[in-house]
């Protein structure tokens, strides 16, 4: 299953390259409307993309009366990322889209760089979302977590029904001329190339505590780079920032993938999920 | 009417023809493909070997079978692309934004500096158009060369105080020039430019505050009229300059 990562694809303005995906993550919506942080808001490191936008979004109430029903007649599942400043927050989301039919999961984004941090822990939130919906409900994380596999357990535990993992990790980039941050916001985060290691290993640490299905993000350009994250344990995956310079990049990652998965003799991504983990070296003590 | 949707987006592989000097412009022309070359004013996302984000660059010239974009070498991704020579590919997206509306009576043409990017295929479309260009030094005016018979304006001299403000002002250029003329010419026809992700509405990181509010230039624009912006705030240089 390919998906596009929260935020980089808008499907009502891009309708094409939404169709492309097997499932449509909208952008994060909040409870009131957003107009994001100010621009400059992207950058380019050698190895990715900074973004600050802000998680522009028309707020939930006019999400659901104007985009939602829009979003509705694209004809693929819809996963609503939602996104607030503390559990009452999420409840509340949760709540006003658990009665729409038009909603196949609900994400919960508690792992965006560049908007203050939601107060209360992973256990708190998810499980306010949880009270609030019987929709399937992904946590996303963020790769900068210590520990991401404890986090996932806890997530897991307060009722989550998959991981998405990994949101962009937080960077910096400088001016060529002046030295100063390029960035309106100074600091933004981090996707692209850079990301993929590290998603890989945040999904390598969370398919051995959790048995969740995990979206795999980060980084992914190939068909071999979709592969590597189902072998370490994703069970479908997600393109961001290659979609913004290769709005056709699902159909043929989707292409190489196949091929990938024929040529170990597969033919199915379930038969190849976690395999990395069955000759995993680091399992043997140092 | 703004287009809030972008359906078929084309993007393919195209083969330099050929690249030379315009000033200290590069002029970088590709085979056409089957791209269209769009309207005047329409911009390509351009994506330079190794990086990871493509360039916004609009249609220079459109000779027949091919597409030629005028590139400002002045970061990373724009050498990049200024590198490239006659054999080289390139990944090209396109046409993207808004351009210039064509149905005016009395048209001049207007830029500064790589602005005057989009001007030349402007001016083949309108069939010819008086053109007033200013540039930060005389080095910056060899560029001129694309546009035979523009009246041409050196810094300190502002193409303000070159231009027939009763004539349709179609413009590209540096913020500050396009802000006074939009004072100007509230109906005038204005170019922007921001740094883009993808050019098709996807990434939000090309917003400008226009009249007031944040504006994506690749869906509201990169064309859009005086008065969108005339409620806009003081720019920093403005301010300071009151």
């Amino acid at each position: 299953m390919i998906v596009n990562g929260s935020g980089c694809l808008d499907a009502l303005a891009a309708p094409d390259v939404a169709r492309g995906l097997d499932v449509f993550v909208t952008k994060t919506v909040t409870p009131l409307p957003r107009e994001g942080n100010a621009p400059v808001r992207i950058a380019e490191s050698e190895v990715g993309m900074l973004n600050s936008i802000g998680l522009p979004n028309p707020g939930i109430d006019r999400f659901l009366v104007e985009s939602l029903p829009e979003l509705a007649r694209l004809g693929i599942p819809i996963w609503v990322s939602v996104g607030g400043f503390s559990a009452p927050d999420y409840v509340a989301l949760c709540e006003r889209l658990d009665t729409r039919a038009e909603v196949t999961a609900i994400e919960l984004n508690l792992s965006c760089p560049n908007v203050q941090a939601p107060d209360g822990g992973i256990t708190e939130l998810v499980a306010g979302a949880r009270s609030a919906t019987a929709k399937p409900l992904y946590a996303k994380l963020s790769p900068a977590l210590p520990d991401i596999g404890a986090v996932a357990l806890a997530a897991e535990r307060a009722g989550a029904d998959g991981l998405t993992l990994v949101n962009t990790i937080r960077g910096l980039s400088l001016e060529e001329r002046t030295l100063a941050p390029t960035l309106a916001t100074s600091t933004g985060g981090l996707s692209g190339p850079a990301l993929r290691p590290i998603a890989l290993a945040a999904v390598h640490a969370c398919y051995r505590v959790s048995r969740l299905p995990i979206v795999g993000v980060g980084g992914v350009e190939s068909g071999r780079h979709a592969l590597e994250l189902i072998a370490v344990g994703a069970s479908a995956v997600g393109l961001g920032t290659i979609l913004f310079r290769e709005p056709g990049a699902p159909a043929r990652v989707r292409a190489e993938l196949a091929s990938g998965l024929a040529a170990l003799g597969l033919s199915h991504v379930g038969e190849a999920r976690g395999i990395a983990h069955t000759q995993d070296v680091a399992l043997l003590p140092v | 009417m703004r287009s809030r949707s972008r359906s078929g987006l084309r993007r393919e592989r195209l083969s330099v023809t050929g690249a030379g000097p315009v000033g200290p412009y590069r002029l970088i022309r590709v085979r056409r493909g089957d791209l269209d070359p769009g309207e005047p004013g329409q911009f390509f996302m351009l994506t330079p070997r190794g990086h990871a984000l493509p360039r916004p660059m609009s249609l220079c010239l459109a000779p027949p079978g091919e597409l030629a974009f005028l590139i400002d070498p002045v970061g990373t991704g724009t050498r990049a692309l200024a590198a490239l020579e006659a054999g080289d590919e390139v990944d090209v997206l396109g046409p993207l934004g808004n351009g210039y509306r064509l149905d005016v009576d009395r048209p001049l043409l207007v830029g500064g500096g790589i602005g005057i990017a989009p001007l030349p295929y402007l001016a083949e479309r309108l069939g010819g158009a008086p053109v007033v260009l200013g540039f930060r030094s005389e080095r910056h005016a060899k560029a001129a060369a694309l546009l035979p018979g523009a009246k041409v304006v050196v810094d300190p001299v502002l193409v303000t105080e070159a231009l027939e403000p009763s004539r349709d002002l179609l413009a590209c250029g540096p913020e500050p020039m396009l802000r006074a003329l939009a004072r100007i010419g509230p109906e005038a026809q204005l170019a922007w430019e921001a740094p883009m992700a993808c050019g098709f509405g996807a990434c939000y990181g090309c917003v400008v505050e226009l009249g007031g509010r944040l504006r994506r230039l690749c869906m509201d624009g990169p064309v859009l009229a005086g008065h969108d912006v005339l409620a806009a705030p003081a720019t920093t240089e403005e301010a300071a300059a009151a």
